[in-house]
């Protein structure tokens, strides 16, 4: 038996789309950021919801997040054949054809926010459909190949899956869902620009206005500090609020601290190489501060209302 | 695409190239199948969870 299938290299296989290429079309990679923000969004919400209707919601979350990339990828599919980075996705790469990736998108939107009011309420779905629209439509088709603020508009999509949990135990949208969608809103600049300053010849390649690519890397690297400045500030404002106890200001103190530090560093870093490099170790840490801090706030959460600690 | 060409592109496809195809369809067949199986899970689940007890609550 052979240890790796090359059947996919044959002469005359072109358009022939395997399961995993549909797979890779949802986007794995992001969709785990958004399932977990989802499932904190939903687990600090106030009140109760049915494990069974907890778990079909997220499924539609990440089937919605999903849905969204499968649509990316069908209208960028020209820039992703000229992107390194991209040019192995399934459309770029000959796999798939354009059009599967369009109908693969529709069909699962519609069926993402049809389930998803079923199963919790309407305003989930609403907020859900909103979210598909805005990265598909105000992003994709929009601002990212006309501005270099592109990702900082964009980034409310990314922002938006927590407070779909959040709506979809409460019906409805408060003031500590949208501290969730500020803190996710206000990380996606740094870390999409960080990736950008160490990849800026792709997105040069493919016309993409990054920020590095329109204004420099200096004025990028000041605003990656600025934007962490405010980050890490907003990241303090569930503890100012009351609404998060010891467990999570720690956490959110000490990472804050830490990716301040990281831009702080990027800033001050001319050499290209050794910027390329802090570049790249400021885009994995942001990664991993994400998934802290909302794991923190959810831990402060399960244990106030659970062990009686926290605040 | 005229007929002719499409009798010849097919007549053209060798065997490995078919064996392939054939495989990876098959695949795609299985996982559609399991997606549906799936959806029809999740709809009678959430219609147990959503009408409770009350689904056999019925009169006669």
């Amino acid at each position: 038996m052979a240890l790796i299938d090359d059947s996919r290299n044959l002469p005359g296989m072109a358009g022939e789309a395997r399961v995993e290429d549909y797979l890779a079309l949802l986007k794995p990679s992001v969709m785990q950021l958004v399932v977990f923000t989802a499932i904190v969004g939903l687990i600090v919400a106030p009140g109760g919801i049915n494990p069974v209707i907890a778990v079909i919601a997220i499924a539609c979350i990440a089937i919605g997040a999903g849905a969204s990339g499968a649509l990316n990828m069908w209208y960028d599919a020209d820039i992703d054949a000229i992107m390194s980075r991209t040019q192995n996705r399934p459309i770029p790469a000959g796999r798939m054809p354009r059009e599967h990736a369009l109908v693969f998108g529709m069909v699962l939107s519609g069926f993402s926010v049809a389930l998803l009011g079923l199963a919790t309420n309407w305003v989930a779905a609403g907020l859900l459909a909103f979210t598909i629209f805005f990265y598909v439509v105000i992003y994709t088709m929009w601002l990212k190949r006309s501005t270099p603020q592109n990702i900082v508009i964009g980034g409310a999509a990314g922002a938006f899956p927590p407070v779909v949990g959040w709506a979809a135990v409460t019906g409805t949208v408060s003031f500590e869902a949208v501290v969730l969608f500020l803190i996710i809103f206000l990380w996606t600049p740094p870390h999409f620009w960080a990736l950008a300053l160490y990849k800026q010849s792709d997105y040069g390649a493919a016309g993409v206005p990054m920020m590095p690519n329109v204004v420099g890397e200096a004025s990028t690297k000041l605003q990656i500090f600025i934007y962490t400045l405010i980050l890490a500030a907003a990241a303090m404002l569930p503890t100012w609020f009351g609404f998060a106890g010891w467990v999570y200001t720690s956490v959110a103190v000490i990472t804050g601290a830490s990716f301040v530090l990281l831009a702080w560093r990027l800033l001050r870093t001319r050499e290209d190489v050794a910027m390329r490099r802090s570049a790249r170790t400021l885009f994995n840490y942001s990664l991993s501060y994400l998934f802290i801090v909302f794991f923190a706030f959810m831990t402060d959460h399960l244990l106030t209302r659970f062990g009686g600690f926290g605040a | 695409m005229s007929a002719p060409d499409e009798i010849r592109s097919v007549e053209a496809e060798s065997p490995e190239v078919a064996a392939a195809r054939a495989k990876i369809r098959r695949r795609r067949s299985i996982a559609l199948g399991i997606v549906l199986a799936l959806f029809a899970l999740t709809f009678y689940a959430l219609t147990i969870v959503k009408m409770g007890p009350a689904l056999f609550d019925r009169s006669l």
